[in-house]
């Protein structure tokens, strides 16, 4: 990436703060620019400011140029995922305080075509998603069931519940090592999801959604590298549901 | 130009094992190794293979690998050989859904199971018998 | 074939050849390293035939497992019909030349045609 940077500073009266950072701002538009710049803006932040917070400031103030994708600012919707002092995170998420640091560096998310600066692309990724089959499948239907509903136990809800709370962030893609790479590859993402279905005792589908993951560029090409965990910022844990659903066709489960 | 419009990490961020912990270090080492015994394979069954030309041949071979640098060598292929096996046993029980926790609630700060302390610990000692077996390999190719 | 099968060869060669080699390796232990690789105390290795069906045995799974390895990391790396289909049937290719070239060594000594 070059490292030719624009620096600018508030011209505006700031809020009354002690302390300030210099934040740093991938900035690149494929259809105009080869490569990324740097953008530096200098930011005043309070103990609890997040990195949104921040970027939102240099757009209320500064730049107002810079994309950025955002919605509920308190990591439920996934829209802001970028990569935070090199690591993927939510920048909702992410409090200035937590980095250490008063350089913040923000870049869009590896592995995500770039639409404009910190805003990538998700279509593979939503798309991966539904080949997973992400719904209940079986025959019958609730409305047409005697019972009206499938009643679960509270242990067959905990099979599945942990990998349920998945916000499509993005993040565990971002930080996969086969991601890296292999451009065919569901995904920790997408592969998680495949297994809240499968553990879910009202699904009827495993057959079909261990076929479509039983295939080169598949559920193999995970290596249990852990990074998908290590970021999920939901505690998901997508390494774990891969594994799971990988004992499924080795053998170990039924 | 395809690389930077998806914008993959690519091969420097497959094998950079700096930012993701301990597990990311084990995933690294074990490619690492399993391509340097595949290589050393070759090369064994290619030094092997002079025996078939006879005694002097063979002689000029040994020569050629018993020396300082080829006992470095197979130092380094005992420790890789040793971590390629013992991560590799663990990985594939992981891989078959044993050791990697338990599904339920997260909670905040939301550690990952699957990243328990079991796992770890298998990756230090597979670091560790692979040091130890390096030490004992030295031992026996140096103290000949 | 299936990469859940593949993969099921790839685990199984891995365990078989972890077994194997610890045998190999003992072998050079029953005497000083650097004696054991004397050429007379190598044929005569060669010549007892459980030991040579076990080298013969290790070379397969060796090859087996460390070519398809390769051929996972390859089919990582990029992506394409045309260079999958090369790296699929290169490294079965690899495979096959690796364990005739080793099956040569080890019927050669053992038969004593050295």
């Amino acid at each position: 990436m070059a490292v030719e940077t624009i620096s600018k500073t508030p011209e505006v009266s700031l809020p009354i703060s002690s302390d300030s950072i210099t934040l740093r701002i991938s900035r690149f538009n494929p259809k105009n620019d080869l490569s990324p710049i740097f953008a530096e803006f200098k930011v005043p932040i309070q103990k609890w400011t997040t990195v949104l917070e921040a970027i939102l400031f240099v757009k209320q103030n500064l730049d107002h140029s810079v994309a950025v994708r955002y919605s509920c600012r308190q990591a439920s919707c996934g829209s802001c995922g970028m990569r935070i002092n090199g690591k993927p995170a939510l920048a909702c998420y992410t409090k200035i305080s937590e980095l250490n640091s008063n350089i913040v560096t923000v870049e869009p998310m590896h592995n995500f075509p770039i639409i404009r600066d910190l805003a990538v692309d998700f279509k593979q990724m939503f798309a991966n998603h539904k080949k997973m089959k992400p719904y209940i499948i079986r025959e019958d239907s609730e409305i047409a069931s005697d019972t009206k509903e499938f009643l679960q136990t509270p242990e067959e809800v905990e099979k599945y519940l942990q990998f349920s709370y998945c916000i499509k962030c993005g993040l565990c893609n971002s930080a996969c090592p086969t991601m890296a790479t292999d451009e065919s590859f569901i995904g920790p993402q997408g592969l998680a999801q495949a297994y809240r279905y499968v553990a879910d005792n009202r699904d009827d589908g495993k057959k079909e959604r261990l076929k479509i993951i039983d295939q080169s560029h598949g559920i193999w090409r995970c290596h249990f590298a852990g990074s998908c965990s290590h970021v999920c910022p939901k505690g998901v844990d997508p390494a774990m549901a891969i594994q799971l659903l990988r004992g499924y066709l080795l053998g170990f489960r039924k | 130009m395809t690389e930077r419009m998806s914008n993959r990490e690519g091969l420097k961020g497959m094998a950079n094992p700096t930012r993701y912990g301990l597990e990311r270090v084990a995933y690294w080492l074990q490619r690492l190794s399993g391509l340097g015994l595949l290589a050393y394979l070759i090369g064994h069954i290619y030094e092997t293979s002079s025996i078939v030309n006879g005694k002097v041949a063979w002689d000029k071979m040994l020569e050629l690998t018993q020396t300082t640098q080829g006992h470095l060598i197979l130092t380094l292929v005992i420790g890789m050989c040793v971590y390629h096996t013992a991560n590799g046993i663990r990985v594939m029980l992981g891989q078959g859904g044993i050791g990697v926790g338990k599904p339920g609630q997260p909670e905040y700060p939301y550690k990952a199971a699957s990243l328990n302390y079991k796992q770890r610990l298998c990756i230090w000692v597979s670091i560790a018998l692979a040091a130890l077996a390096m030490m004992y390999g030295m031992a026996v190719l140096f103290g000949d | 074939m299936r990469e859940s099968i593949i993969m099921k060869i790839h685990y199984g060669t891995a365990l078989g050849a972890v077994a194997l080699v610890t045998i190999h390796i003992l072998f050079r232990m029953t005497q000083n390293f650097s004696e054991s690789l004397q050429y007379q105390n190598v044929i005569a290795n060669y010549h007892l035939l459980p030991y040579a069906l076990m080298l013969e045995v290790v070379l397969i799974l060796l090859s087996v497992h460390g070519f398809n390895g390769l051929r996972v990391i390859l089919l990582e790396l990029k992506q394409g019909i045309v260079y999958e289909k090369l790296i699929n049937y290169g490294s079965i290719g690899a495979m096959a030349a690796l364990i005739a070239y080793g099956s040569r060594t080890i019927l050669m000594a053992g038969m004593g045609m050295s």
